[in-house]
């Protein structure tokens, strides 16, 4: 492979929210006690307005940081929870990072490799740059274990050629059609066969003859890896497979399931991505990924790793935490608990499909209207501008604006109207350089927020067209990440 | 500026029906109720009327479209009806449909007529709607109190005002109204407060808790327009006139660009200097006797004061904790109980608050008369949110005030 093509960038998001293992344990002891040993740590889990989607956008823009959007060739989009079965979700993702139009997008799912060999696949297609996102958001059982493993969350890695931080150095996979688990099209939960026998027959042998044979046909000192992500989280296997392959079991990668969960399709992303920001110029990192078979990667990261633009990733994200004890609004959000909501939730929420076309820029892409004349920036375009001191017409160019900081100007904390996250929190926020919104807010924690306070705009579910099943989106504020990027 | 329409007009009747759940009224039925007061008073047949206007602001709840349930309920014969709808601003645009077309000479004779029938919704407060397929995608599904809590917010921010005594000043805004609504026959709500119960209300939209929000209520009011020379001719000797209708309507400056701050309403400033220009009108705070205002939210009459210049910039939290427009204060606003207590028909409001102005200015208030003789009479009418609306201002008054 040719020096100068490889990850370029990496990011991930992480929702705030870290529900308590605790919690759910103590709601379902009386039926599943056997799930006490399961209860320590927390999950990164969404909130009612974030889904595969709008994580993936938020993995999208912490990778793209500092890097020239319209350098992107592709989105390609891994997971096995994705919103819609036919609509491009990819090119959702294009739309609201307001990436070039000729560009390719797809979706990848049907296994936890998903992301794995999408990665594999652009990174042999070195005429493309793509910007490869894993984004997953499981649902399970109340009182499972499935319900303690997961977590939600997505990771990116752009490929491309340029300035490269890691090259890969060895890719191998293979496919067996082992039948850990599995969900059927349009089912909502998973159904897991025995544990002893996927660690056997399937995590210790598919992927450990993976490792093996990729190190051996690449002529790889397994005591030469420094980082080994290895993305399954049984109890044990990780080690077990790294000492059968040779591999330091200190060079493993945490496994996040204390913090975040098992995040599915994004499991090898998140941890590939864990890895690349702790690597130094010169260290090598192997992936290893398992589903119906197995990817292995190995990746060599770059003097030009010290150069890229600081972003959040996951130890980033990870620094946002709101502790979350309160599992039956959990339960709700993943529509799992019926809660009475209400007559003012029976709003219709059809969307017209050729009115979202027409403003799709300003909806998906929070693009906005600069006068090239007097140099006003207003929300939404429109023919006239809104600058009272001078009439422009026909003089707005597009301005995009999901970026920019803003403040809030005006707010209430509203129990009135319907939120499925009461009390609804809205207000007036005005963009850095001009241009304001009047805004939902997410993410607001207990403490509020205050008339000034900096915020960030995120893409978010707006509502739920639960007759038609159509999810509208917009852009919500929500409080600025703490921290330095 | 134009001639304006001072004196043109006279209001040779209204009506009012009395505010409430009227569980057993429809729509008809109550605008028949505020219509057979009217036309008692006017002293004229329905033959007479040349033209009317209808105003009701959310039509898909009760009447449905066009101007036809007011030829109907009403059995007009065969007259145009303009429907209106502008947001909660809409009676007192209809009165300025039918005071204009008396000024304009096309009609001898009109008649406005507002009404809501809202206690058919199923829950409280204003009913949940659409705003257009654009504004939907992108507009924030809010409640009424949420909109205009947020005025509180930038409000305090602004003043350096501590939440505390905001909330306090706002508490007295809603513990006067419920002592005028008292003495009041056809108000909705007709039961003294102290101020630890508004204070210790439940949340609605921070800071606004309950007893900072008007309910909504079932109602209608209308009113008979003419000049004052066939008033005169009809008999009647008081007269009533317009001296000004001023509205003004946002249009996306507040909303789009930095310019507004959040803590005060951009059009009812351009209404009333419009208004008082129009009536000669030179030192509001002194010739204007009483005041009407679109009390929806306690806060929004708190800063209405500073928006009808009769309270300085940042002080009207002060003026209002100090009894200026109580009852018997200074300039009384809303001797009637206002929309607080009074109550709220949408459609019905604007012209709800004239009509108190017109019984105060012919001393035909009853129990709640103002003592001091009043002259000119404002009522301010506001539909939409802070950052987006339609404000009306109205002033009435003697002829030769």
């Amino acid at each position: 492979m040719k020096n100068n093509f490889g990850i370029l960038a990496y990011g991930a998001y992480v929702p705030r929210r870290r529900l308590q293992r605790t919690a759910i344990q103590e709601t379902n002891n009386w039926y599943a006690p056997g799930l006490r040993g399961a209860a320590k740590g927390e999950k990164a889990i969404c909130n009612w307005d974030e889904d595969v989607i709008t994580m993936a956008v938020e993995a999208g823009r912490d990778c793209l940081q500092g890097i020239d959007r319209t350098s992107v060739d592709a989105v390609r989009l891994a997971s096995t929870t994705f919103p819609n079965a036919d609509r491009s979700n990819a090119g959702i993702i294009k739309e609201v990072l307001t990436l070039r139009d000729d560009i390719a997008v797809s979706d990848a799912g049907g296994s936890q490799r998903a992301a794995s060999s999408t990665l594999a696949q652009a990174l042999s297609n070195q005429k493309k740059s793509s910007l490869v996102i894993a984004s997953e958001r499981r649902l399970a059982r109340a009182a499972s274990p499935a319900e303690m493993a997961y977590g939600d969350a997505a990771a990116g890695v752009l490929i491309g050629r340029g300035d490269v931080i890691a090259k890969c150095i060895a890719q191998h996979s293979v496919s067996h059609d082992f039948v850990d688990h599995f969900r059927a099209s349009g089912a909502k939960f998973d159904y897991e066969w025995e544990a002893r026998w996927i660690r056997d027959e399937g995590y210790l042998k598919i992927v450990g003859d993976a490792i093996s044979t990729t190190l051996s046909k690449n002529d790889i000192d397994p005591q030469a890896i420094d980082h080994v992500a290895i993305a399954i989280s049984a109890r044990g296997v990780a080690p077990r497979l790294a000492k059968a392959a040779g591999l330091s079991v200190d060079a493993l990668v945490d496994n996040q399931i204390s913090t975040i969960g098992q995040t599915g399709a994004a499991y090898p992303l998140m941890l590939l991505v864990a890895a690349l920001e702790r690597a130094e110029p010169g260290e090598k990192i192997l992936l290893a990924s398992f589903g119906q078979g197995a990817d292995i990667l190995i990746f060599e990261v770059t003097g030009l790793m010290k150069k890229m633009s600081p972003r959040l990733a996951v130890s980033g994200w990870l620094a946002q935490r709101e502790v979350d004890t309160n599992y039956s609004r959990y339960l709700f959000h993943r529509k799992l608990l019926d809660v009475e909501t209400g007559m003012r939730a029976e709003g219709d929420n059809k969307q017209p499909g050729s009115t979202l076309y027409r403003h799709r820029k300003s909806v998906m892409g929070l693009v906005g209207g600069r006068c090239a004349k007097t140099g006003t920036v207003q929300f939404p375009r429109s023919e006239i501008s809104v600058n009272p001191n001078e009439r422009a017409q026909s003089t707005q160019e597009e301005y995009p604006m999901a970026e920019i900081p803003v403040t809030i100007t005006t707010f209430t904390s509203d129990r009135l109207t319907f939120s499925p996250d009461p009390p609804s929190y809205y207000g007036m926020v005005d963009f850095e350089g001009g241009g304001r919104l009047m805004a939902n807010f997410t993410d607001i924690s207990p403490d509020g927020v205050e008339v000034g306070q900096e915020m960030r705009m995120v893409f978010r579910v707006k509502a739920y067209d639960n007759q038609r099943e159509f999810t509208q989106y917009f852009w919500k504020a929500a409080p600025a990440p703490k921290g330095d990027r | 500026m134009a001639r304006g329409i001072k004196d043109k007009v006279a209001i040779l009747g209204m009506g009012c029906a009395r505010f409430g759940e009227r569980w057993d009224k429809g729509s008809s039925d109550l605008m028949v109720e505020a219509f057979d007061e009217a036309l008692a008073d006017a002293g004229i047949d329905v033959s007479q009327i040349d033209a009317a206007w209808l105003s009701v602001a959310f039509d898909a709840q009760n009447i449905g479209p066009s101007g036809i349930p007011l030829a109907m309920a009403l059995r007009l014969p065969g007259v145009g009806v303009t429907k209106v709808e502008n947001y909660c601003a809409s009676g007192t645009d209809g009165f300025r449909g039918a005071v204009y077309a008396v000024a304009s000479g096309a009609a001898d004779i009109a008649l406005v007529m507002g009404v809501e029938k809202l206690k058919d919704t199923g829950y409280g407060g204003l009913p949940v709607r659409t705003r257009g397929t654009s504004w939907d995608m992108m507009g924030v599904t809010s409640s009424a109190p949420g909109n205009f809590a947020q005025i509180a917010s930038a409000y305090r921010a602004k003043y350096g005002i501590d939440p505390k005594d905001l909330k306090r000043a706002m508490g007295h805004v809603s513990v006067k109204s419920h002592d005028n609504g008292v003495k009041n026959p056809k108000a909705h709500l007709r039961k003294k407060i102290d101020l630890d119960t508004v204070l210790n209300a439940p949340m609605i939209a921070d800071p606004l808790g309950l007893y900072d929000c008007c309910g909504v209520s079932d109602g209608a009011a209308c009113a008979i327009v003419t000049t004052p020379e066939i008033a005169r001719a009809l008999g009647k000797k008081d007269l009533v006139t317009v001296k000004a209708i001023q509205l003004s309507t946002s249009n996306g400056w507040e909303a789009q660009s930095p310019g507004w701050d959040g803590t005060y309403f951009h059009t009812t400033r351009i209404a009333a200097k419009k208004a008082y220009v129009e009536a000669g009108v030179e030192n509001p705070a002194k010739e204007i006797s009483l005041t009407e205002v679109h009390d929806c939210f306690s806060i929004t009459e708190l800063v209405t004061m500073e928006d009808l210049f009769l309270s300085e910039d940042g002080q009207a939290w002060k003026d209002v904790l100090d009894g200026r427009f109580d009852a018997d204060g200074e300039i009384p606003c809303q001797i009637d109980g206002g929309l607080k207590c009074f109550g709220h028909p949408i459609g019905a409001s604007g012209l709800r608050m004239i009509y108190e102005n017109y019984l105060q200015l012919l001393g035909r208030a009853g129990e709640r008369q103002r003592k001091t003789p009043p002259k000119l009479a404002l009522s301010h009418n506001l539909g939409g949110m802070p950052f987006q609306n339609v404000s009306a201002v109205a002033i009435i008054g003697l002829e030769d005030a």
